[in-house]
C-alpha cells in the first residue's frame, strides 16, 4: 500500500530531512511517531502528495506521485487519500451534508448515500446532517471531520495529530471510531502523532527523526 | 453539490456584504439604464414629430419657443403672424409645401389647432370613428384626447380662450366632434384639430378684412437642400416673420441639456467604479478567511482551475446580480416618471428594452471576472503545504 525508500525532502530555506525506508501493508493501521518538529507532518504530506519536490521514492497504492502531473495528482489525492487535520478545516459556509459531498465532488466521485448515512450513524451525528458547522460541539466537529475523511473510501487516512487536543476519555473513543470507520471503509489508517496515549492502540508504528 | 451551491453558499455567507456590493453597483446601473431608456425614447419622439417638418415660421422671438410650441404643442407662441405674409413664403419655389397653425385656444387643457388636413397627413394620421372636418367649428380629435375626455363623435364643448384650462371660455360658439384619429405616437394624439376659420370665427375676426388676419405659425417643407441656406435668411431679413429649423433648435437644446446628462453618466460611472473596487476588495478579504478552506478544498483533490473558476463565478455573480437589479430598477423609474401623465413624458415607457441593457449585462460579467482575476489567481496558487503545516 505505502512504500517508501530513501526519501528525502530539502525546504525552500535549505533545510534538509531525510527519512528511514518502510512499508505499510493494506488495512495496517500504522503510526508516524516523533517529536514536534521531527518532520511528522512534512511526512504526512509527501505521502498524501500535498508536498512536492522530494528525492527518493514514494509509492502509493503502485503509484509513484512524482511521476504524477499536477493534474493527476489533484485527482489521485481526491480518490485515494482522506485527510483529518488537527484544526478540522470545515467549510464554514456550508452545512454538514454539505461539507461531506464537498469531498466527493471534489474528488470528481459521487457520494454513496448509503454510506454517508451509515458513516454518520456510526460517529453517532445522524441527526446533524443538516446542521449549521458553526452550531457544533467541538467533539461533533471532529466526527465531521472523520466522516467527511472516510467518505470516497480512500486507499489511505492521513490523520494529523487528530487526539492531541483531547482528554483521555475523548481521546480513547475519537481512536476507537477512527479505526472502525476507516477498517469498514477499507482505507488504511496512518495517523503522525507525538501523543503517547495511541502507543498501545495501534502496534504498527514508524519512528521518524532519530 | 456543485460550482453554484459552492459559490451561493459563500455569497450567502456573507449575506450583507454580498447585498451592499449588488445595491452599490446596481444604483449605477440604475443611472445608466435611466439615460439610455429616456433619452432614446426622447431621440425617437423627437425625430418622429419633426419629420417632413424643415422649416418653421412664426413671429419673431426665441426659435427655440417657436419649434417647443408649434412642432411640440410644449410652449406657448411667440405671436401672431400676418397671413398675407405667410402665404407669400407659401408660394415661394423653394417651398414644396406649408401647412398653417392657429392656436389659441383649447379644452380641458388640449389645444386645439386650426389647420388644414395636410397636417394630419403629416403624421400619417386616419381615422377610427366619423370623418374629417368640413366645415367651420367641426373638430377631429386626437386618440388621447378622445380617451381621456372621453369624447366621442356627435359630443359639443365651449373651447376656453388661451392654452391652460384656466383661460375665459367661448361659451357662445361651441365646437362638435366630427371625427377620432387613431393613435400615431406623435403629438397629434394630444391634440384638436379644426380649420384655420373656426379659430376665426371663436374669437370675431371673421368679419375683419382679409389683409388683417392671421396665424400662429406655418410649417414648411423644402423643394430642395437649397432652401435651407436661402429661405430662412430671406425670411429673416425681408419679413417680419422669424425662420427656425427644428433640427437645429432641438440640437442646441440637447446641447443646453446635455450638461446634466454628462453630470449624471459622470455619477453612474463613478458609482460603477466604487461599486467594482468593492467587489475586488470583497474577494479579496473573502481570500483571507477562506485561506484553510482553499487548502483543505486542495488537499481533497480539487484542482487550481475549480477554485479559481468558483472565485471568478463569485464575482460574476455579484456583478450579473447588480445589473439585472439595476436593470429592473432602471425600468422602474422611468415607470414611475411617466405615471404622472403629461405632454414631456408622453410617449415614454418603461416597457420597453433595448441592446444597450444586453451590452450592459455582458458589460457586467467581464466587470466581475476582471474584478475577480487578482483573487481568483491568488486563490488558485494556495500553498496547500504551507497553510495546512503553518499552525
Amino acid at each position: 500500500m505505502v512504500e517508501v525508500k530513501d526519501l528525502s525532502f530539502t525546504y525552500p530555506n535549505g533545510k534538509s530531512l531525510a527519512f528511514g525506508d518502510f512499508s505499510i501493508q493494506k488495512g495496517q493501521h500504522s503510526l508516524l511517531l516523533g517529536d514536534s518538529g521531527s518532520g511528522k507532518t512534512t511526512l504526512l504530506h509527501l505521502l498524501g502528495g500535498l508536498l512536492r519536490g522530494y528525492s527518493g521514492l514514494i509509492k502509493i497504492d503502485h503509484s509513484e506521485l512524482s511521476e504524477l502531473s499536477d493534474a493527476l495528482l489533484d485527482k489521485f489525492r481526491g480518490k485515494h487519500c482522506g485527510f483529518i487535520f488537527q484544526k478540522l478545516h470545515l467549510v464554514k459556509a456550508l452545512n454538514v451534508r454539505r461539507n461531506l459531498v464537498l469531498s466527493s465532488w471534489l474528488a470528481g466521485m459521487r457520494a454513496e448515500e448509503e454510506w454517508l448515512t451509515t458513516a454518520l450513524e456510526k460517529l453517532n451525528i445522524k441527526d446533524k446532517a443538516d446542521a449549521d458547522v458553526n452550531t457544533l460541539s467541538q467533539g461533533q466537529a471532529q466526527r465531521v471531520a472523520i466522516a467527511r475523511a472516510v467518505l470516497n473510501r480512500p486507499a489511505l487516512i492521513l490523520a494529523d495529530e487528530p487526539t492531541s487536543a483531547l482528554d483521555d476519555r475523548n481521546c480513547e473513543d475519537v481512536l476507537k471510531l477512527l479505526i472502525d470507520v476507516a477498517s469498514e471503509a477499507g482505507s488504511t489508517l496512518i495517523i503522525a502523532t507525538h501523543d503517547q496515549r495511541l502507543k498501545s492502540r495501534i502496534g504498527s508504528q514508524i519512528q521518524i527523526g532519530r | 453539490m456543485n460550482l453554484f451551491i459552492l459559490v451561493g453558499s459563500y455569497l450567502r455567507s456573507r449575506l450583507m456584504n454580498t447585498l451592499l456590493n449588488t445595491v452599490l453597483l446596481s444604483l449605477g446601473i440604475t443611472v445608466v439604464v435611466f439615460i439610455v431608456l429616456a433619452g432614446r425614447q426622447l431621440d425617437e419622439k423627437v425625430s418622429v414629430n419633426t419629420k417632413g417638418i424643415d422649416l418653421v415660421v412664426g413671429a419673431k422671438g426665441s426659435p427655440l419657443q417657436i419649434i417647443l410650441c408649434s412642432v411640440y404643442h410644449m410652449d406657448f407662441p411667440t405671436g401672431n403672424i400676418n397671413l398675407r405674409e405667410a402665404e407669400r413664403i407659401s408660394k415661394h419655389r423653394l417651398v414644396k409645401k406649408s401647412i398653417p397653425l392657429a392656436l389659441g385656444d383649447s379644452y380641458q387643457g388640449f389645444r386645439i389647432v386650426g389647420t388644414d388636413t395636410s397636417y394630419a397627413n403629416l403624421y400619417s394620421a386616419s381615422l377610427s370613428d366619423g370623418g374629417w372636418w368640413a366645415d367651420d367649428l367641426e373638430v377631429v380629435a386626437g386618440s388621447k384626447v378622445a380617451q381621456k375626455l372621453r369624447l366621442k363623435v356627435g359630443d359639443q364643448f365651449a373651447s376656453a380662450h388661451g392654452l391652460t384650462s384656466d383661460g375665459g371660455a367661448h361659451e357662445e360658439h361651441a365646437y362638435h366632434i366630427v371625427g377620432v384619429m387613431k393613435a400615431t405616437g406623435t403629438v397629434l394624439d394630444d391634440l384638436l384639430l379644426t380649420n384655420v376659420a373656426s379659430i376665426w370665427s371663436v374669437h370675431e375676426i371673421q368679419s375683419q378684412p382679409d389683409s388683417t388676419r392671421e396665424i400662429t405659425s406655418m410649417l414648411i417643407r423644402f423643394r430642395n437642400p437649397l432652401a435651407a441656406i436661402q429661405l430662412p435668411r430671406l425670411i429673416n431679413s425681408t419679413t417680419s416673420m422669424q425662420a427656425a429649423s427644428p433640427a437645429f433648435e432641438m440640437s442646441r437644446l440637447y446641447t443646453m441639456l446635455g450638461v446634466g446628462v454628462d453630470v449624471l453618466t459622470g455619477l453612474a460611472i463613478i458609482l460603477i467604479g466604487i461599486s467594482a473596487l468593492s467587489v475586488f476588495l470583497a474577494l479579496y478579504n473573502a481570500l483571507k478567511d477562506r485561506r484553510y478552506d482553499l487548502a483543505i478544498m486542495r488537499a481533497m483533490g480539487a484542482s487550481r482551475s475549480k477554485l479559481f473558476l468558483a472565485m471568478v463565478m463569485e464575482g460574476s455573480s455579484l456583478t450579473c446580480a447588480g445589473t439585472v437589479l439595476g436593470i429592473a430598477a432602471g425600468h422602474a423609474l422611468i415607470f414611475l416618471a411617466t405615471a404622472v401623465d403629461s405632454e414631456v413624458t408622453s410617449g415614454i415607457t418603461g416597457m420597453v428594452f433595448y441592446m444597450e441593457e444586453a451590452y450592459l449585462l455582458a458589460g457586467s460579467l467581464l466587470l466581475g471576472i476582471v474584478c475577480s482575476l487578482v483573487p481568483a489567481l491568488q486563490a488558485s496558487r494556495t500553498n496547500i503545504h504551507e497553510v495546512l503545516a503553518g499552525n
